[in-house]
């Protein structure tokens, strides 16, 4: 069982990594907290794969720091212990089984063959364990990655895009792994570009654009910060109450009549501003921006100004 | 309920944990080395040319002896047939040496391999240790088994007779074994150096194929000079049984081939641990 460790896991601090002169990752800080499921979100190509790598000290940084459980990645003595990684790009020797995959990783370690045999039924590679893992399909290659990463126990995961290519119950499953890890006390740090899966995976969020920071907030905080939630009012007095509720930062759109869509406050303050009135109400509803949306709002002028630099 | 949600997961728990240990690797390598289909075919083609090849020269050998003018006779020696087939196996070995690095980087083994031994020299010396190991105690009886099997058939015609025991012979024979080692060990380092499966291969051909002939375009005076330090030749003194003036001697083969493959490990070393992955 994980040994449920105080404070920040991961930590990044001002951590910047250039590829020639592209900088991927610029000026990076923040922390990943045991317990619970941290998406990382950012649209394709904003550095998150280089962030994971810089994490475990595949590249080496241009500057800036991070450091695992307080130290370096390269520094600790069991990095399996600590850490267990699935990198989006494929680790696996396409020639070599899994099972043998698997034992020559473990053994790095001392670890020994039960654990090994242990896992591949966990992930239900059991019928395939011995075949070439070139022959897999994605999702198997993915099932693989996952009992890597498990491999050693570790305090830590880093998963990067690990429901891609799953099938359904495939993502089902990892969802349900992902909640009962962060449940044991690990830090589970796992990137995705689809919003809708962090919706429901996520608690707390990092979201990057070209390399920055956007947003480091609960998923909750990061819809409503976003792009504000929206207070849809039915009323057959919705001229008499649109009148009433604009103001500065208020602003009101009427796509059918009868029907207002107020951003900029809140369903309280519309339903005693109408009570006040004496204005009838037949629908007072706050209306969430889905996630997806949310992230659109937030990362579409990175993604504008990277569509436009290309 | 557990019913209707099929239940979460649980990760086996790991009571007795390990560290990432020099030992611990080389185990790991071993298992890499073992459990791949291109390194059993490589291996068992070094073994299959280093004694076919002696036999067959030395049956072809016995054949001809009669129609032989007394030069050609002369020219043969049974160390040359014995170690023929070192020439086409090293080509073998020195694949598979460039394959065991540069096949964890075509595949992006390397970068499984490299989280889990995050300080990666260990990675270089396990590789390097296991190759070495199972390349020599390979070769070693191909070489003796080959030496045996072309004196057996020679044997049967009386001819080009020799032994271990003679002067040099058994020097030059494990010298064969010694000369495949650290060939392969070299173009494992080459592997590392460029991390291109085809740039790997390319590089040893070039450097001990294709460059010394092309030396031939030097004076004389020059080439006896170069000559006997290039790649190519260093390496091959270690198993040969004379050596002239314009030639290294065994024991200075051997150390100048350790040199190189010093080197170049030692450059493949450095990049490893700076590039990124």
């Amino acid at each position: 069982m994980a040994v449920i460790t105080l404070g920040a896991v991961i930590e990044a601090n001002a951590l910047t990594k250039d590829y020639g002169d592209k900088r991927a990752v610029d000026g990076l800080s923040f922390t990943v907290q045991p317990g619970i499921v941290t998406g990382f979100l950012g649209p394709n190509g904003s550095g998150k794969s280089t962030t994971m790598r810089l994490i475990l000290g595949l590249d080496a940084v241009t500057s800036g720091d991070v450091t695992v459980n307080g130290k370096h990645y390269r520094d600790h003595k069991a990095p399996l212990h600590e850490v267990g990684a699935l990198l989006e790009a494929r680790s696996v020797h396409t020639g070599r089984s899994a099972y043998y995959h698997l034992l020559s990783l473990a053994q790095t370690h001392g670890i020994g063959r039960k654990r090994v045999d242990e896992l591949i039924d966990l992930v239900g590679l059991h019928d395939v364990a011995r075949k070439r893992a070139g022959k897999f399909s994605l999702g198997m290659g993915q099932r693989l990655g996952i009992a890597t990463a498990l491999l050693g126990d570790p305090h830590t995961l880093l998963l990067d895009e690990p429901v891609n290519g799953l099938d359904p119950e495939g993502i089902h499953w990892i969802r349900n792994l992902l909640k009962a890890l962060a449940a044991e006390g690990r830090a589970v740090f796992v990137s995705s570009h689809l919003m809708s899966e962090m919706a429901v995976t996520a608690d707390h969020l990092i979201v990057i654009g070209r390399g920055k920071l956007i947003a480091d907030t609960s998923v909750d905080e990061f819809v409503r910060r976003a792009s504000g939630a929206i207070v849809r009012v039915r009323s057959p007095q919705a001229t008499k109450l649109r009148e009433l509720v604009l103001g500065p930062e208020i602003t009101v759109t009427s796509n059918e009549s009868g029907v207002l869509e107020i951003a900029g406050t809140t369903p309280e303050k519309v339903g005693d501003l109408a009570a006040t009135n004496g204005i009838t109400l037949h629908e007072l509803t706050l209306v969430q921006a889905s996630l997806e949306e949310a992230f659109m709002e937030m990362t579409r002028d990175d993604v504008e100004f990277k569509a436009a630099a290309a | 309920m557990s019913a209707v949600t099929a239940p979460a997961p649980v990760i086996p728990p790991l009571t007795v944990k390990g560290r990432v240990t020099q030992l611990h690797v080389i185990v790991s390598e071993w298992t890499k080395l073992h459990s791949l289909r291109s390194t059993r075919w490589s291996l068992a083609v070094a073994v299959v040319l280093t004694i076919g090849l002696p036999a067959i020269f030395a049956a072809i050998t016995s054949s001809h002896w009669g129609s032989m003018a007394p030069h050609e006779r002369a020219d043969r020696h049974p160390l040359d047939i014995a170690l023929a087939g070192v020439n086409l196996s090293q080509l073998a070995i020195g694949v598979l040496g460039v394959l065991v690095i540069t096949g964890e980087y075509a595949t992006g083994m390397i970068r499984a391999s490299f989280t889990a031994v995050p300080k990666r020299l260990p990675v270089l010396w396990a590789k390097i240790t296991v190759f070495a190991v199972v390349s020599f105690l390979l070769m070693l009886p191909s070489v003796l088994i080959a030496f045996w099997v072309s004196q057996v058939i020679l044997n049967k015609h009386h001819i080009l007779q020799t032994s271990l025991s003679s002067h040099g012979i058994l020097r030059s024979v494990v010298g064969g074994a010694v000369y495949l080692t650290l060939f392969g060990v070299f173009c494992m380092a080459m592997g590392a150096i460029v991390r291109n499966t085809a740039g790997g291969i390319a590089s040893f051909v070039a450097l001990f194929f294709v460059i010394p002939p092309l030396l031939n375009v030097f004076p004389t005076s020059w080439q006896n000079a170069i000559n006997p330090w290039i790649p190519n030749s260093a390496f091959r003194s270690i198993f040969q049984l004379t050596h002239g003036s314009h030639s290294l001697s065994p024991a200075g083969g051997l150390a100048v081939s350790l040199g190189y493959v010093a080197f170049t490990v030692a450059v493949a070393a450095v990049l490893l641990v700076r590039r990124d992955t």
